[in-house]
């Protein structure tokens, strides 16, 4: 199995730092604006970006919820291993807001489904934009495309993209893999 | 631990501890849910329920129907009362029929013990048992541990009294199993007539003063008396029985610590328990209630997964 590093930590720094700026020029102080994060993988990323909005960029206020998007997926009973749940932490609603939907790798666009239906749970929102570090070109089940992108890919179906962050993997790394 | 041990809920005695640690924290997902604004989630979209109540019930008819539509499942609703029971027609046929209709999972109150047990031998879809006889509850159980890991912080190594009519309840057994599973220590309390003979070789221990109960205990899980269930006269009078084993705030607030108050329901003000106990700040009978939507969104959930389309 070959491993082929696609960005290293200090192409995932300058990378975070741009979707931070892209963000800030459609929602000046985020006043209106709420980040969505879903669970597990895209929490890591949200994370990041909350900090560096924060810290360097010194926007407060910021309304950061986590979405867990299990119950709603399509492929329920149609996989091999179960599903199992990991916990939503949005305490707010969504209505009239402007809203980031942040994951890591967009792939087939299934997840982002079951995320915009998840939403819907929590009230009507004036928009909702899609955030992700990589975007795999090609292999969209559905009609979904991302307004901020860390980096296009493309990856072959045989080929896996893996993100590594440091606060589980000990560095931040992106890899192709060949399954 | 991603999956249920078992095929079918048809007592807490087929399950293990990750059993009950899976559906807790599936719970702890759906009560996050139940307190949305739109209380739903499609999961179950393709998935029908038939819930058979062949005896009488309020709260788990309600809240299992309740767990079914926050999970987007088509619910049919049987009450004996109302059918062809009454006409002679067997268990199994009565369900099989059902079943013809296409039915994934079968929800069934019996007075029989032992009525999910056999059902699920013979019919051809999940059983969900939600009260054989005066045997099990799993699913009140489930939401009683949940209520007191809630509440406490965790099951284990707490110290919990069950009091009431031990000898008719199945609320009392699925809880012992249940509790024990979990590490916590259980003791039950009530007249002699109404605790079981054997009731000791389930590691139980018996206290027949309740003061002294209480003053053991972490929590105290509250029973009514199953007048219904009684053939002959187990104590002298209700009167009595209140005097002895009924809880009200005096006795509470002589204990040097608070206990926590729970109760399954149906309550008979002023029996078993006052008002002022029932809706006191020591009681968790409402939050019971509104976990076990959750609980049976989780068992419904983690038993659907496994029907293969």
């Amino acid at each position: 199995m070959s491993k082929k590093t696609l960005l290293n930590s200090k192409d995932i720094e300058i990378i975070l730092h741009r979707l931070a700026c892209q963000l800030i020029e459609n929602h000046n102080d985020f006043s209106n604006s709420v980040l969505i994060g879903l669970q597990p993988r895209g929490s890591y990323l949200a994370n990041r970006l909350v900090d560096l909005l924060k810290n360097e960029y010194q926007i407060n206020n910021l309304e950061f919820g986590l979405l867990d998007i299990t119950f709603y997926r399509d492929d329920f009973r149609r996989r091999d291993e179960p599903l199992s749940a990991k916990s939503t932490e949005i305490d707010f609603l969504i209505e009239d807001k402007k809203v980031v939907i942040i994951d890591d790798v967009l792939y087939s666009g299934r997840s982002v489904r079951a995320a915009l239906t998840a939403l819907e749970s929590y009230g009507r929102p004036k928009n909702i934009e899609l955030l992700v570090l990589i975007d795999r070109r090609f292999s969209r089940h559905l009609p979904i495309q991302p307004n901020y992108r860390g980096r296009q890919v493309d990856a072959i179906n045989q080929e896996k993209v893996l993100v590594s962050w440091k606060e589980t993997n000990k560095k931040d790394a992106v890899y192709i893999e060949q399954r | 631990m991603d999956q249920l041990s078992v095929e079918h809920l048809l007592g807490i005695k087929y399950l293990n501890k990750n059993d009950i640690d899976l559906i807790f924290k599936t719970a702890d997902g759906f009560k996050e849910v139940i307190n949305r604004p739109i209380k739903k989630v499609p999961s179950l979209r393709d998935i029908t329920i038939a819930n058979l109540f062949f005896e009488n019930s309020t709260r788990t008819k309600l809240s299992f129907e309740l767990a079914e539509k926050r999970l987007s499942a088509d619910v049919i609703n049987f009450s004996a009362s109302q059918s062809s029971v009454k006409k002679g027609e067997t268990l199994i046929d009565t369900v099989n029929n059902i079943l013809s209709m296409k039915v994934d999972i079968v929800v069934m109150r019996h007075g029989n013990v032992g009525a999910g047990v056999f059902l699920s031998k013979h019919v051809n879809a999940k059983i969900i048992n939600a009260g054989d006889g005066t045997h099990e509850h799993p699913t009140q159980a489930l939401l009683d541990s949940y209520s007191i890991r809630e509440k406490l912080g965790s099951v284990k190594g707490k110290k919990v009294v069950i009091v009431g009519d031990i000898l008719h309840s199945r609320v009392a057994l699925s809880n012992i199993f249940a509790l024990q599973l979990q590490g916590a220590e259980v003791k039950v309390c009530g007249p002699t007539t109404l605790i079981p003979k054997y009731i000791s070789s389930l590691g139980v221990t018996v206290e027949t003063n309740l003061k002294k109960a209480l003053e053991w205990c972490d929590v105290a899980n509250v029973l009514r008396v199953q007048h219904e269930r009684m053939d002959i006269k187990y104590f002298p009078s209700t009167r009595e029985y209140t005097q002895l084993f009924g809880i009200n705030k005096e006795i509470l607030d002589n204990l040097d610590k608070k206990i926590v108050i729970m109760h399954p329901g149906p309550i008979n003000r002023g029996v078993e328990i006052t008002s002022d106990v029932a809706d006191s700040n020591q009681s968790i009978i409402l939050n019971q209630v509104e976990n076990g939507v959750a609980i049976r969104m989780a068992v419904i959930y983690l038993l659907a997964q496994q029907i293969k389309r």
